[in-house]
């Protein structure tokens, strides 16, 4: 196999990696580097922080492993390699009834990655996370190939587990049939913050998800949008993607007024009665897709993202953040607001129930400690943070955030003890030490 | 009479990540696709994932270049198949020269790879064209058989033979009103490059699929893919032999 020695980085693109990457085209090349080289598999490194990082080692790319390899239409199963990205099978099953159960906010994300990050979706309220409806799934380790099903003690350790059980070849995933391949969307302006809050618990939608002026302050602050979405049939013209941002935008392209600016602007863009439009699934579903590497408008230096989630007594605690977030004029225009339902997810998964909040910030000086702020009051909500974005937790929030971690860890370490699959995330965070 | 509604692609040594891009974007569109390759394991997950992003019908056929005794079967199923038949041919390797160097009887296998493994199941699918009267081939060369180089000069050679072949079956196939495409890739980003250093304007192999397509459909002769590539070998080859033969490029 080849290696090929590069920098990367994750989608945020502040954090980077100098390492090998091997980017097998054939399952059987893919099998024989797990066997060879166990190191971390990556996909299309969508995390934001350093979850796809593996500074000084080696990575195994899935890059090329994307192809569906089976559907059952009787059930709704589908097999696919762990490279495939969700987008690619929204536009092949949705056009035929089917979608992934589970829809996280990018179409870029693989279905490894998926799996590794434990992803959520907009119907979290209803349906749970992403790895509740993997059937089972397929790990390439150093003694070959072993396929592990729900029962299977290592299961929940895989299922979040930031592919610390080894490289995912393939998993086996169950769909859901779907009305039609359009959504139709309701869109409603939430004055403030506790009309907001209230607006989600009574929503009763399949889909929830909403926007958020994070610049909002006084009697606006957690002013937004809510959206409500239902699949229908109809028809729709096909989703217009693949624009690219062709050069990093200077940093005062966010600057504090344009984005304050820029924010009442699309708050103001839905009338006061609200109204419902009619989107491409993928447009409902993967908004920011349509421009790719949207992430180059942060600048060179990159960007963060903070995401977390409190219990549901804990409304005060998010309205503390959101003001310290408005205060400091730092917020971009991306801040989403969401209710998130029960969790059934693996040992180490983000979900739980609660309120979660997500806020990108670019990567100004200022940003490290208005983040590792917000970190500290979600602590103290009883609330965690996401892994898939974070880059400034500290090991010592980890197992009050990640209460099964030490047994998590015990798991991960007994299959792969010499910690070939750790990553500059695990690291950081100490996630495997005991 | 001729049904022109069904096409059939038998694809070359489709495990290469060009065939796999092309053979999707075949798929696609609802054509019968006859996967030919080594890694029968990885052909069927190809044909799988045909079928399920629409071809009409996918098959995996086992295909060595050094192996002739495969190419029977091969042209056996093609004859059987309705319509128009087409194939595009991927296969070649690419050893690094200096291993050729000291093992020079690896010549043999690239050449086979390349050029005369191909070239002879070509032989024998080219009747079944001229006597359905249509049908296109697609013989994939290379940029490097435009002029030998230090750096890979057998591999160009092979390359060199093999776009000589096309441009010879593609004066006999138009006498039937069947054609033949000669493409002339640049750098794209497959695993044979993956790991090279010095490589630029790197193509997407859906790219290199989509300018196949397109030059199928417009019946081009020769594409060289990205189209920019025409005009960097053009001043390559202009380079006069006396200064070329002291140039390391």
């Amino acid at each position: 196999m080849s290696w090929k020695q590069t920098e990367y980085t994750g989608w945020g693109r502040h954090l980077r990696a100098k390492g090998e990457i091997a980017r097998p085209e054939r399952t059987s090349a893919f099998i024989r580097v797990a066997e060879e080289s166990p190191c971390p598999a990556i996909g299309q490194r969508r995390s934001y922080g350093d979850a796809s990082l593996n500074s000084g080692g080696r990575a195994i790319s899935t890059a090329r492993l994307d192809r569906f390899l089976g559907f059952e239409p009787e059930t709704g199963i589908l097999e696919v390699e762990s490279g495939c990205m969700l987008g690619d099978i929204v536009t092949h099953f949705g056009p035929r009834g089917w979608l992934p159960t589970v829809l996280p906010g990018t179409g870029f994300a693989t279905v490894g990655g998926a799996i590794g990050m434990d992803v959520h979706g907009k119907n979290h309220h209803h349906k749970g996370s992403f790895g509740l409806h993997v059937r089972d799934v397929t790990l390439a380790l150093p003694d070959g190939i072993h396929t592990i099903a729900p029962d299977d003690p290592l299961f929940a350790a895989t299922i979040g587990g930031m592919g610390q059980t080894g490289p995912i070849a393939s998993a086996r995933i169950q769909l859901a049939p779907t009305k039609g391949a359009l959504a139709m969307v309701t869109e409603r302006r939430m004055p403030d913050l506790d009309s907001y809050f209230d607006a989600l618990d009574a929503s009763e939608a399949t889909y929830t998800v909403g926007w958020i002026d994070a610049t909002a302050r006084g009697d606006a602050l957690g002013r937004g949008i809510l959206e409500e979405g239902e699949t229908g049939a109809g028809l729709v013209p096909p989703a217009r993607r693949g624009k690219r941002i062709p050069m990093d935008a200077p940093h005062f392209a966010l600057s504090g007024p344009i984005v304050r600016s820029f924010n009442a602007a699309y708050y103001r863009r839905i009338p006061e009665r609200g109204r419902t439009v009619v989107k491409a699934l993928e447009d409902f579903f993967f908004p920011l897709d349509k421009i790719h590497d949207w992430n180059r408008l942060y600048g060179k230096r990159g960007f963060h993202q903070f995401q977390c989630v409190v219990p549901l007594d804990e409304r005060e605690a998010l309205r503390g953040m959101l003001e310290r977030v408005s205060d400091s004029g730092l917020a971009s225009p991306l801040a989403v607001l969401k209710r998130m339902g029960a969790a059934e997810g693996g040992m180490m998964s983000f979900p739980t129930e609660g309120y979660t909040l997500a806020i990108d910030f670019p990567a100004r000086e200022e940003a490290p400690e208005m983040i590792r702020g917000l970190i500290d009051m979600t602590a103290e909500a009883d609330g965690r943070v996401y892994l898939a974005k974070d880059a400034f937790a500290s090991p010592e929030h980890m197992d009050a955030m990640y209460p099964e971690r030490a047994a998590w860890a015990e798991i991960v370490n007994e299959l792969d003890p010499e910690q070939n699959y750790a990553t500059d995330l695990v690291r950081r965070l100490a996630l495997r030490d005991l | 009479m001729t049904d022109t509604t069904t096409e059939t692609w038998l694809i070359l040594g489709a495990t290469s990540s060009m065939a796999r891009a092309l053979a999707r974007k075949l798929a696609k569109r609802g054509a019968n696709l006859l996967l030919a390759g080594r890694d029968m394991s990885d052909l069927e997950a190809t044909a799988s994932d045909c079928r399920l992003r629409g071809a009409a019908l996918a098959e995996s056929l086992h295909f060595d270049a050094r192996a002739p005794e495969t190419f029977q079967p091969i042209l056996e199923r093609m004859r059987a198949m309705d319509g128009t038949l087409n194939a595009a041919v991927f296969v070649g390797s690419m050893p690094p020269q200096e291993e050729i160097d000291i093992a020079p009887e690896m010549l043999d296998g690239v050449v086979a790879d390349s050029f005369t493994g191909p070239a002879r199941l070509l032989h024998g699918l080219a009747p079944l064209l001229e006597a359905r009267g249509s049908g296109t081939i697609v013989g994939v060369g290379s940029v490097a058989g435009d002029r030998g180089r230090v750096g890979n000069y057998v591999y160009g050679a092979a390359k060199a033979g093999f776009a000589t072949y096309m441009s010879g079956l593609r004066n006999r196939l138009g006498r039937s009103g069947a054609h033949a495409i000669t493409v002339k890739p640049g750098f794209v980003d497959t695993a044979m490059t993956w790991r090279l250093e010095g490589m630029f304007l790197v193509a997407p192999p859906e790219a290199v699929a989509d300018s196949i397509l397109k030059a199928v459909e417009k019946k081009r002769n020769v594409i060289y893919t990205p189209f920019f590539w025409r005009y960097i070998m053009m001043i390559i080859r202009a380079v006069p032999e006396p200064i070329f033969r002291k140039m390391s490029i």
